[in-house]
Order: structure tokens, then sequence, then C-alpha cells
């Protein structure tokens, strides 16, 4: 990576840091520091702009170098996962969407809280939702550190330390002074960056061979040296029984986790009504449904136009597929379209991770205000200091997530993103789909549900390989592991909803039929809807 | 939740008007002024104390043959549907991992089974995103949203939280 790709690279990102900066300057020149607009920037907006901001949230660089990476690398089995990020939001459309929209204000823990004893029900729901929080901030953070520096050449341990305490900061500007409204204006620029630069380089791609997918699928399985085995699923993932095992259980956590995602289900609370949340929805998914598509093409392309030996040359687990592909798209190393093309793709990636970790930080500041500390402080504080408490709570959480970054950065990063998905899964779906969908469930039922699945998903990571016993750990020296999976959520996800249902039945009071009709009728029509 | 601060009715009343906030969000025991709307159960735009709470107002709702058709559409709709697209991604998942000899099958050119069944997740999905998004906008959301009037116009005034 020679001298002039860096400079570019750092003058677009200080472009993109000046114009978010800007943003929240711009935002919250009028901010009058109510609740409704800290968490939900005053709900106004309208669901094209909604849709683009969840776009904006969920497609973390991990998808947009990652998944291409992999499939870069292994083939076919990169896709496994793009499939998987997609189908979950049918979870989110059909159960969740609307529903949360028209029962919360701005946290999960509101959904649930609205039949249930509200105490113990928003401790349980504020905690897991804060762990899920803290688990993918610190893998962006992770990210970060190692991503920038390789796109800038610098690989030395100082400067992904300082990209880390840089992007922390950032975000605590971000969302302690901008919230809401600030945090949806970067991550809605961010998705029109990301799909701008994703559809500029499919049709390169697409360009180099004539538009034939077919000639582009064959000659990646040719240059790979694997032929039509590149092709089928098995190359990273048809190791033995657990290896498979593994893998269905990654699959299980991320078709049900995003709808466990604190920072998904907020993005609900900013449009007015639920018919706007539905169509926010359908928006993202096309939108990512096409992100997730032309990744694909990406990935293969890289297979094909660079050879998955190039590729690992530079990277061992592929990251830096798409911007090599970006570098021979414009013309090869040293030419100007090609320095131009890669600083653009690093500075897309750079924007992508900022964005993310606002959405996070924001969201866990909200459960930490919203629900803890509404829950556990004493009662005769003034409540309005709410949001006071949400702004230093966001500080809080950067502060935590640059130290844990920090301590983590060897760890691997989609690892962590599974992980957070599997206690999302475990933790907050059961709980949610319960709340909306069952008559019976009462509040042991919702705390019981929480615990039983946070516990168990932290406690099997804690047991697995990925903390001990195997030389990728984080502790290899060490071996206490006895759950010989890496993803928790096959047994996890099941020991939730298990928890929830004996919970209830198991309660000494019966459900509260009058709160459950509340709910359901809310939930369904949007009466009284906030 | 109930009992909370104890907003007066006319004072709501002002504030609905410019902050949605304040949209007569309901919860039981507190009296009230207003009359509940015309026509809307026993009532009957008689003023009396604490005979309708909001949590009988929703009870009563809940039991109305308007809101069980609506929530009988959608569970009708999403119960089924939510079933066979986490199937068909288990089967598929499944077959990726447990069944690469079967998912290596050519169908056409370079093009094999597994290829088909990714792609045809995403169409799927796609499919599945329109179907609901249109059975919702013709067969609910009028519906739903004449309950949300008649349930809003009942709790008026109840008890505001």
């Amino acid at each position: 990576m020679t001298g002039s790709h860096q400079t570019l690279a750092l003058v677009l990102f200080s472009v993109f840091v000046a114009v978010t900066l800007g943003i929240t300057t711009w935002v919250s020149r009028h901010r009058h520091g109510s609740a409704e607009e800290f968490y939900a920037g005053g709900r106004l907006f309208s669901p094209l702009e909604n849709g683009f901001a969840i776009a904006g949230d969920y497609m973390s660089a991990a998808s947009f170098l990652g998944i291409s990476g992999l499939i870069a690398l292994y083939g076919y089995d990169g896709m496994l996962y793009s499939v998987g990020f997609l189908v979950a939001w049918l979870v989110v459309l059909l159960l969740v969407a609307e529903l949360v929209r028209n029962c919360g204000r701005f946290t999960l823990a509101d959904v649930i809280a609205a039949r249930m004893a509200e105490r113990p029900v928003r401790i349980a729901a504020g905690s897991s939702s804060v762990v899920v929080s803290v688990l993918y901030l610190v893998a962006q953070m992770v990210g970060a550190g190692s991503l920038v520096a390789l796109l800038l050449g610098g690989t030395s341990e100082a400067a992904r330390s300082w990209t880390v305490v840089g992007v922390g900061a950032l975000m605590v500007i971000y969302v302690s002074l901008g919230g809401m409204r600030a945090t949806t204006w970067i991550q809605i620029v961010k998705a029109v960056l990301l799909m701008a630069g994703t559809i500029t380089l499919t049709v390169l791609v697409l360009l180099r061979f004539h538009g034939d997918v077919t000639a582009l699928l064959s000659t990646a399985a040719e240059r790979s040296g694997h032929g039509l085995d590149f092709l089928a699923p098995g190359l990273r993932y048809g190791g033995d029984w657990t290896a498979r095992l593994d893998f269905i259980s990654l699959g299980l956590a991320l078709v049900l986790g995003t709808a466990g995602l604190p920072h998904i289900l907020s993005r609900f609370y900013t449009v007015p009504t639920a018919r706007a949340a539905r169509r926010s929805v359908v928006w993202s998914i096309g939108l990512i449904g096409g992100f997730y598509l032309m990744t694909i093409v990406l990935g293969f392309g890289a297979a094909a136009l660079i050879g998955p030996g190039a590729v690992r040359a530079s990277h061992a687990s592929g990251n830096t597929a798409v911007p090599l592909l970006a570098l021979d798209l414009g013309g090869g190393a040293g030419s100007t379209g090609g320095t131009v093309l890669f600083a653009v793709v690093a500075a897309v990636a750079f924007a992508t991770i900022l964005a993310v970790v606002a959405g996070i930080t924001l969201a866990s500041s909200a459960s930490v205000a919203h629900d803890l500390y509404r829950s556990l402080r004493r009662r005769h504080s003034t409540p309005y200091s709410e949001v006071t408490v949400a702004r230093f709570a966001a500080a809080g959480i950067g502060a935590a997530a640059i130290g844990l970054g920090l301590l983590a950065r060897d760890l691997n990063v989609a690892f962590l993103v599974g992980l957070a998905f599997a206690v999302a899964a475990s933790a907050n779906l059961p709980v949610l789909l319960y709340s909306l969908f069952w008559r019976r469930f009462t509040t042991r039922g919702a705390v019981w549900s929480v615990y039983g699945g946070l516990v168990p998903a932290v406690l099997l990571v804690l047991l697995s390989p990925v903390v001990s016993g195997s030389p990728e750990a984080v502790f290899p020296g060490l071996d206490f592991h006895v759950f010989p999976l890496q993803n928790p959520g096959v047994v996890s996800i099941p020991l939730g909803f298990l928890a929830g249902w004996i919970g209830t039945v198991t309660s000494p009071e019966p459900a509260d039929a009058a709160r459950h009709a509340e709910t359901e009728v809310r939930a369904l029509t949007g009466a009284g809807a906030v | 939740m109930e009992q909370v601060d104890k907003q007066e009715g006319p004072g709501v009343a002002t504030t609905r008007a410019d902050d949605p906030w304040y949209e007569a969000v309901p919860s039981a025991g507190v009296t009230y002024e207003e009359a509940t709307a015309p026509g809307a159960g026993p009532a009957d735009g008689v003023p009396r104390q604490r005979v309708h709470s909001a949590a009988e107002i929703y009870l009563e709702v809940q039991r109305s043959p308007a809101f069980q058709e609506v929530r009988r559409r959608y569970r009708r709709f999403v119960f089924p549907a939510t079933l066979a697209f986490l199937l068909w991604y288990l089967a598929y998942v499944v077959a990726a991992t447990a069944a690469p000899g079967l998912m290596a099958r050519p169908v056409a050119g370079s093009v094999n089974v597994a290829m088909v069944a990714g792609l045809g997740q995403f169409l799927t999905t796609f499919l599945l995103t329109w179907a609901y998004a249109r059975h919702a906008r013709l067969r609910r959301d009028r519906a739903a949203l004449e309950l949300r009037w008649d349930t809003q116009e009942m709790t008026r005034g109840v008890a505001p939280r």
C-alpha cells in the first residue's frame, strides 16, 4: 500500500468525520433535551429515512469486508452468512417491528414492562441489552482498529490503539451531543455511501466479465484451485461434526438474534406509527438484500480477479479482499483509478464502523438510563434528569468499549459478532415473543427467560474453546473448556425459551388478564401508542 | 406504571394536540371528567366515576368481534409464514453442513443446487416481505386504525399515565 493511498484515504476519513460532526452540531441547535428527542429523534423520521438508517445500523464493516473476504477465500461457505443475516429480517418484519413500535417507548424493556411487574423486568431486560450492546460494540471497535491500521499500512500496535480510542471518542461526541437525530442522519449518510461504493464495485466486476455471471463463477472456481468444490458448501465448515454443529448453531443465532438487538429495536421508535415501522423494514430488507447479493458478486469477483492466494497473503482471514479488488478494478497498483477506488473503499469502511458504533452506543445508553437507572435510582430524584444520565452513560459505555476494545484487540471479530447475536437470541428474543404472543406469560416467566438465556449463553462461551484450550483462544496457556462449540446458540436459545415457560407455569400468581388485553390491543391496533 | 403522576384530565386534553407523547395512554383506576365515546359500551356518554376503567375498556375491546377479526387475520398470516420460512432456512443450513454432496450437484453450467438454494433464500425473503406488506395494507390496516380511534375515544380522559 503506497503513500498516495494513505493520504487520499486519510483526507476522505477526515471529510467524513467533519461532515458527521457538522450534522451533529446542526441537529443539536434546536435541541430541548426531552427523552423523546434524545432516544427517538422526535419520532418524525419517514419510512424511507428510517429504512436507510436501519440498513446503515445493520450493515457493518464485518459484512462489507468480512463476508466478501470469506467468499473470496472459501467460496460458497461465505455465502451462508449473508443468507442468515438477511432471512433474520423476516422475523423482525413479521413478528416484532410493528408490535414493538405500538407497545414500547424507547427500549425493549418498555414492551415487557407494559404487562409485568416493572422493576425486576426492567432490570433483567436492561442488563441483557447492555451485555449484547457491549459485546457488539467491542467487536466493532476491534474491527475498526485492525481495519484502519491495515488499510493505512501502519499495522503498529500504537496505530491500532489510537484508532480504537479515536473511534470511541467520536461516538461519544455524536451520541451525547446529537442523540438519536444525529445518529440517524449519520447512519443514512453511511448507508448511501456504502450502497454507492458497493454498486460501483459490483458494476465494475460485472463489466469485467461482460455481464456473464457464469463466466465469473467458473473463473473464480478455476482460480481458487478447488475447482467446482469452490462453488459448493464444505470448504470451511465441512470438517468434523463439531464444526458442522457449530455452524448450525451460528446460523440459528444469526436468524433469531437480529430481532433481539437493542439498537435495531430502538430504530422502530423513530417513526410515528406502526405502519411507518413496517414500511421502514420493507425498505431496509430491500437495501440489505441488495447489499448482500452484491457482496457475493464482490467475493467471487475477488476470487476470480485476484485469487485466494493473493488475498490470503494480504490478510489471513480475507478482510482486505474488497480493497484489493478495488485497486485492481481501478487499474492496478500505482494507477490513479486504483488509488482513488482503494481510498474510497477504505473511507466507506471507516464510515460504516463509526455509524454502527454510534447506533449501538445510543441504544445501550438508553438501556442504562431508561431501564437500569430508572429502576435502581432513589425514589425522590428528579425524573427529567434521565437524558442527562443517558449522555453520561454514553460516555461511560464509550470508555468501557475503548478499554475492552484495547484488551480484546486480538480476538476474532466474527466470533464476537456471532456471540452478540447468540446472546440477543437467547436472552432478548424469547421474552419479547412471549410478552407479545402468550396470554399466560408472567413476571417470573419474563425474568427467568432473560436470565435463563443470558447466563447459559455467557457461561458456555467462557467454557468454550474460544476462551481456553485452543491455540487461538483468549488464554491459550490454560485449558478449562468443556463445551465443544464456539457459538452457544443451539443450546442457549432453547434454554431461554424453556426457562420462560418453566417460570410461567410455576408462577404463584396468574397473568394479569387486563394488562395482557391492553398489550394485545395496543400492539395490534396502535391505540395509545406514543 | 399506574397511578404514578396524577395528571388531571383537562390538562391532558390541552397537551394532546401538539404533543403525541401525551396522547391518552391509559391505565387503571383514576377518575375521569369526560364522557366516554357515544355508543361505546355501557357508559353511553354518562359520566360515571370508576365504572369504566381503562382496564375494562381494553378487555372489552379485546373481546369485541372487530378486534378478534384483526388478530385472527394477523395470526393466520404470520404464524404459518414464520414456520415456513424458518423451516426452509433451517433445511438450507442443515443441508449445507450435513449434505454437501447433494448441494454440489450441478444444475446448469457452473450453477449448482447450493447456488440455486442460496439465491432462492434471497428470493423467498423478498417475496414474503412483499406478500406480508400487501396483506397488512389491504386486510388489516384499515380495521386496526378504526379500532385504534375507537379505543382512544373510549379511554380518553379515563386515566392519563
